[in-house]
């Protein structure tokens, strides 16, 4: 009921001036007389979403537009989940009309030059802002032999969710007996530390069912990862990890897991020791900022150096990076981070444009990982800000229990508390209501 | 034992957090920037319980006008590890007393919400009049009273109604004395085709 109130309220504000931009590429500060502010996000996705929902939530006064090449958006989280048939990809993605219903202008466009007050798209329109708020995720640092259009069409990254993540799928499902994955993970920081480990449980759980004398290899340069111990136990439990018959091979850096190069033609991955051709290989290679945010100088090495407090760019004045392309002591690059960041960003530009000073943040992270149908388990944490801003601190949080403290019946309960997360935090994002049929 | 060792080693920050957590602490070595105002905390349970407290479902319960009082026993509840539960332990020592309340009170001023849920229509008919035999006393108004500070029943979630049971019934959360002897009195006479009924009627309610 409230819901739809705001959004006919909304519509009766701010519909006139929505409908007047629309057709324009091209808006100038005279057409927006009245505006508190402009606030121009460079990326739709769960970060930058969020982040212009909230500005609008706490002053409809503000003028918000979001630039973002995809009409629909497909979520990366629980994307690992369409392997196993859990989830399917369709029901993954989210589109823009519940954010343009509250007053948000959406731009289908990408990107290209960032100025100090106005941001140029790849159709040649120009949106004057403010501030500006960039949220364009990762981009990938590919191993010789690996690229974009590779991943396309064979070796996917599926990093990105979307058309690949449906390609794995089919590739996984089209198999043959006893045929083998080989799946290499990258190197510290990623997006969704636990992301691969994951999507290794998942894809065994289809092939347990499906094809059970399958194997998957795992190439890690690392020695260890995210919710190392949880997920060992799980693959224990649950596909026979440790014993001979153990359906999944972890290899890790210290034994050549490191991936070097990709041979496309043959489905191999060159790694540091051996060879490894896979029926189906799927590269997740390192990561990096978004190229929008190289490309207009928010960059230190690999991400965009921020202030913890109101994610204004260390490089440039006005400019705030959050989400996995920003660097943000203490954080996980993890969707829900990079809600919480956007929450803190809003707040900061909302009291900037009123004259306020930037509020105390709060930050919390939380990470599902659904390892089994009925097998879940989370991390989660608490944060502040240390007081000389150099990073943010835990100050509570954890793993679920595992070994003797393992509870089978709060895992299955964690099944079901990772697909509310999914509905919760992309509606609190999108205002889409849209809901997996479960 | 090797695996438990390793796990340790790589969440060695969290164990510390974590075993400041039990009892209830926050870590102290370092100073942090406290005083974040109730919008701010609030904003951070959204991405779990929903936009202000509104859940989605399909199991985690909305906050939305609740009552702050039973809001805030909640939370002290994960926080002591009165309240057994999977993730609001780890959660809830992340906040002063002060947040606390201030959290409680900015849900109990927001819209509740009945999230949208399959139920039957016969099972739902039959679970209003039990629940106003045997529930209503406490869950007022068909479940909607914040006053009553027993919670939100009407479109709460049926899976966490169900969890809620399971954990009064088998203590991982204790249930208000006279609560269990109305739960006895309805299984005693309906079987566990009473509660299945009443929850039935909760989810049906809008
Ligand atoms: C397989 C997988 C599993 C995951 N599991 C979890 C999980 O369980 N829990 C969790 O919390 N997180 C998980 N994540 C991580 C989560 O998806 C990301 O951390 C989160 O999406 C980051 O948000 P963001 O806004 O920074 O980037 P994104 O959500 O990636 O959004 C970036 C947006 O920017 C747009 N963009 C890029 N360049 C431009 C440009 N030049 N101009 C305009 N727009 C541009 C893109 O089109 C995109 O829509 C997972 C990710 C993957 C891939
Ligand atoms: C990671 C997801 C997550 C986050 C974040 C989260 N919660 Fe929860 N909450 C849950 C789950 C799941 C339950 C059910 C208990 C359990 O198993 O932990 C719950 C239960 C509760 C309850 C009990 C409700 C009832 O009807 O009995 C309260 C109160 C609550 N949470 C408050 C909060 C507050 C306040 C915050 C923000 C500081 C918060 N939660 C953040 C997942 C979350
Ligand atoms: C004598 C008063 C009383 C009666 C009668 C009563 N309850 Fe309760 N109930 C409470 C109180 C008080 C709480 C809050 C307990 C707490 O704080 O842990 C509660 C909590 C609950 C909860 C948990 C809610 C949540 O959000 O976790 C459920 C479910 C519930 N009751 C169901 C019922 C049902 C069904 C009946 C009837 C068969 C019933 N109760 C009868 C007092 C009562």
């Amino acid at each position: 009921m409230k819901k739809n109130m705001n959004r006919r309220d909304f519509m009766k504000v701010s519909g006139g001036a929505a409908a007047a931009v629309a057709g324009a590429s091209i808006y100038t500060g005279s057409a927006l007389a009245g505006a508190k502010g402009r606030v121009v996000v460079v990326g739709g996705g769960l970060g930058g979403a969020t982040c212009a929902k909230y500005i609008k939530r706490a002053d409809s006064s503000i003028d918000v537009t979001i630039i973002e090449p995809n009409k629909t958006y497909f979520t990366g989280f629980t994307s690992n989940l369409t392997i196993s048939g859990m989830v399917t990809m369709e029901q993954l993605g989210h589109t823009y009309e519940g954010l343009t219903a509250m007053g948000i202008k959406v731009v289908h466009a990408a990107a290209t030059e960032i100025g100090d007050s106005s941001v140029k798209t790849s159709d040649g329109g120009s949106y004057d802002f403010d501030r500006c708020v960039v949220a364009p995720g990762v981009d990938f640092k590919f191993v010789e032999g690996h690229s974009e259009e590779i991943a396309n069409k064979s070796v996917t990254h599926a990093y990105k969710s979307g058309a690949q993540m449906s390609l794995l799928g089919e590739q996984i499902r089209g198999m043959k007996k006893g045929g083998t994955v080989v799946l290499a993970a990258p190197r510290n920081p990623f997006r969704c530390p636990p992301g691969p480990y994951e999507r290794t449980a998942q894809i065994a759980a289809y092939l347990k069912v499906n094809n059970p004398t399958a194997k998957i290899i795992v190439l890690d340069p690392k020695d260890k990862f995210s919710k190392f111990g949880l997920f060992k136990e799980a693959w224990k439990i649950h596909y026979g990890y440790g014993t001979d018959n153990s359906m999944i091979n972890w290899i890790k850096g210290a034994e050549g897991g490191a991936l070097e190069e990709v041979d496309a033609s043959t489905n191999t991955a060159i790694a540091s020791i051996e060879e490894f051709k896979g029926d189906v290989l799927n590269v997740i290679p390192d990561m990096k900022a978004g190229h929008v945010a190289h490309a207009n100088g928010l960059v230190k090495g690999d991400w965009c150096p921020v202030d913890l407090q109101t994610f204004e760019s260390s490089l440039r004045k006005n400019i705030h990076v959050i989400g996995d392309s920003s660097a943000a002591k203490g954080l996980p690059k993890s969707g829900y981070a990079a809600a919480s960041e956007a929450k803190v960003t809003a707040a900061a530009i909302v009291a900037a444009m009123n004259g306020n000073a930037a509020p105390v943040p709060a930050y919390t992270n939380t990470c599902y990982s659904v390892v089994a149908p009925n097998d879940a388990f989370s991390v989660a944490a608490v944060y502040q800000l240390a007081a000389d801003k150099h990073k943010v601190m835990k100050v509570a949080g954890g793993l679920t229990p595992s070994g003797d403290k393992r509870n089978a019946a709060h895992r299955e309960r964690e099944v079901q508390y990772a697909l509310s997360w999914y509905e919760n935090i992309t509606t609190d994002a999108f205002s889409d209501g849209k809901k997996l049929p479960l | 034992m090797k695996v438990t060792k390793l796990a340790l080693a790589i969440i060695g920050g969290c164990a510390i957090s974590m075993s400041a957590s039990a009892g209830g602490k926050v870590d102290k070595s370092v100073s942090n920037m406290t005083g974040a105002d109730a919008t701010m905390l609030s904003n951070t349970c959204a991405g779990c319980h929903g936009t202000d407290g509104a859940s989605s479902g399909p199991a985690i319960p909305s906050l939305g006008g609740m009552s702050a009082l039973y809001i805030t026993d909640m939370m002290n509840g994960y926080k002591s590890g009165d309240i057994k539960s999977t993730i609001m332990g780890r959660i809830a020592p992340g906040y002063s007393e002060d947040e606390i309340d201030a959290m409680a009170n900015y849900f109990a001023g927001t819209e509740q919400h009945r999230t949208p849920q399959a139920f039957d229509k016969a099972k739902a008919a039959k679970g209003m009049k039990l629940h106003d035999k045997y529930c209503e006393k406490c869950h007022s108004e068909s479940g909607t009273l914040a006053e009553d500070d027993s919670g939100i029943l009407a479109g709460q979630p049926t899976p966490y109604l169900h969890y809620s049971m399971e954990d009064f019934a088998n203590g991982d959360r204790s249930m208000p004395k006279k609560m269990k002897k109305k739960v006895k009195k309805l299984n005693k006479k309906e079987g566990s085709a009473g509660m299945e009924a009443i929850l039935n009627y909760y989810a049906s309610q809008k």
